[in-house]
């Protein structure tokens, strides 16, 4: 099949893009659609010209890395999969495909495709961790975990913080992602230490690079591990939770 | 390498450690004073709508309605004393919705960036009524105004008589494009709740899968009878099935 790409280049951060027109002829539909960038790639290198530069690592949807807006979908028109788990066959012979960097204020464009997600790192280091004895491995009946806290839990986790919830999202809002973190450990045993510090610690360094969830629920659509807004309900009660006992405990603080 | 983004200035949290003052300048407070707000809004939209049906029983209970709503608790508080305490509640309530409205959209719009996508962005879930909800607040506030100028103040309407609520209602509501204006501003009004009395569920935390489902009917419900119990009115003067009397 032969597609037209319409691809965002831009060398670096600070010179302006624009988009450059490509054909990939003779693709076949089985290919990934990073097998057939990486195709146009190889044209571009015999060329001498400079490959179009995109994320991706694992290319089986469990990395994160990847990530790119095709024809104005995250991830592209299918749902619940990553971007390297988009095939050719979801595309017609002679489309046109449309392919952009995620837009938003906290992610810098690097060049081309590649977007600086390091305010996603922010919100981790902020408490998106336990801390543990590290030693020998602790016995696996040694804390009893509730079935169903587990299991919302590893939803949640499933998370791989690919952006595509702040890439989807009209007000360019990280609400799935922080609160799939904050409720992956907050639903646990482990994580309820350090539990009302963490969530008021993420929210308020999500809110520092990131908008408001005004509940359109376009990233639940757009993430390729299709993680409900549900936690975003979860967060918002965990948050006023947290205000309220952090309030509580100020006297008791070291 | 660094990123670009600065934290937005009235994003900037003050270094007073009280529940209240984190908690409510931060985005998920200020959701929560909107759906609260909104949840009293919208209790006092339901009140007065129920009122507004007493039209059709005809002028003179719906002027005896009006003048006990005056004199509502009357010997223990003064006369309109507990109208005037639902007037700078409702008054409080509408400029915190508003507010958190203003704050938070001006917070997204920078947060967006300013490189929109090229491609026509595929909406999967945003609807109509969630994508409007801004602009659906401010034509219901641009309504509100002229509302009050209306049938609260009497400005625009030259046959005002105070107290005479139910003629006032109805020659005001026999020039056409006041009909209109009231009908509009209820079918805005109409997509302003379905989104938001879905949302509250959301933005307070209360979403529960085993209701989720009745969340939405709640909206559909709640929204469909604002819209037709209110533009009942305008609609049935249009159509002459109301009367000035006497």
């Amino acid at each position: 099949m032969d597609v037209t790409l319409r691809v965002w280049r831009q060398p670096d951060s600070a010179s302006e893009g624009g988009f450059v027109t490509y054909e990939a002829n003779g693709v076949s539909a089985d290919a990934s659609f990073f097998e057939m960038l990486d195709m146009v790639n190889e044209e571009l290198n015999d060329r001498g010209e400079e490959p179009i530069a995109f994320d991706s690592d694992c290319r089986e949807g469990i990395c994160g890395t990847c990530g790119v807006m095709i024809d104005g979908h995250p991830h592209g028109p299918q749902r619940g999969t990553a971007t390297c788990q988009l095939h050719m066959r979801k595309f017609k012979d002679g489309d046109t495909i449309v392919i952009e960097p995620w837009r938003a204020e906290a992610f810098t464009v690097v060049r081309d495709l590649v977007v600086d997600r390091s305010p996603f790192d922010k919100i981790i280091q902020a408490g998106g961790y336990i801390s543990v004895n590290v030693g020998a491995a602790p016995d696996a009946h040694d804390t009893l975990v509730p079935r169903p806290a587990a299991e919302a839990s590893m939803d949640a986790a499933s998370c791989i913080g690919c952006a595509a919830c702040v890439a989807a999202c009209p007000n360019g809002a990280a609400n799935l992602f922080t609160a799939a973190k904050i409720a992956h450990l907050g639903l646990l045993p482990q994580g309820q230490p350090e539990r009302y510090l963490r969530t008021v610690a993420m929210v308020e360094t999500m809110e520092d690079y990131f908008g408001s969830c005004r509940n359109y629920g376009e990233c639940e659509t757009a993430c390729p591990k299709s993680i409900s807004i549900d936690v975003i309900a979860w967060m918002n009660r965990d948050y006023v939770a947290a205000q309220w006992k952090n309030f509580r405990k100020q006297g008791q603080q070291v | 390498m660094t990123t670009t983004t600065r934290r937005l200035d009235v994003n900037r949290r003050s270094g007073w450690r009280s529940w209240l003052g984190p908690f409510f300048t931060s985005d998920i407070g200020m959701k929560w004073m909107m759906a609260l707000t909104g949840i009293g809004l919208v209790a006092y939209v339901l009140v007065h709508m129920i009122g507004n049906m007493k039209i059709y029983l005809g002028a003179e209970d719906l002027d005896h309605y009006a003048e006990a709503l005056r004199t509502l608790l009357y010997p223990i508080v003064p006369e309109t004393g507990v109208l005037w305490m639902f007037r700078f509640g409702l008054l409080a309530m509408f400029i915190i919705h508003m507010w958190s409205a203003i704050v938070l959209a001006l917070r997204n719009r920078r947060a967006r960036g300013k490189i929109r996508y090229t491609a026509k962005r595929q909406y999967l879930a945003a609807n109509y009524a969630n994508r409007t909800m801004l602009w659906g607040g401010v034509i219901i506030f641009l309504f509100l105004v002229y509302h009050i100028a209306d049938l609260t103040l009497g400005l625009t309407n030259p046959d005002f008589v105070a107290g005479e609520v139910y003629n006032n209602v109805i020659t005001s509501f026999q020039i056409w494009w006041v009909a209109l204006i009231y009908i509009v501003a209820q079918i805005a009004l109409a997509f302003h709740i379905y989104h938001g009395a879905w949302s509250v569920f959301q933005s307070l935390g209360l979403s529960n899968p085993r209701y989720d489902e009745w969340r939405r009917w709640l909206a559909v419900v709640f929204a469909l009878a604002l819209l037709i119990g209110n533009s009942s009115i305008p609609i049935a003067v249009q159509f002459g099935l109301l009367q000035v009397s006497g």
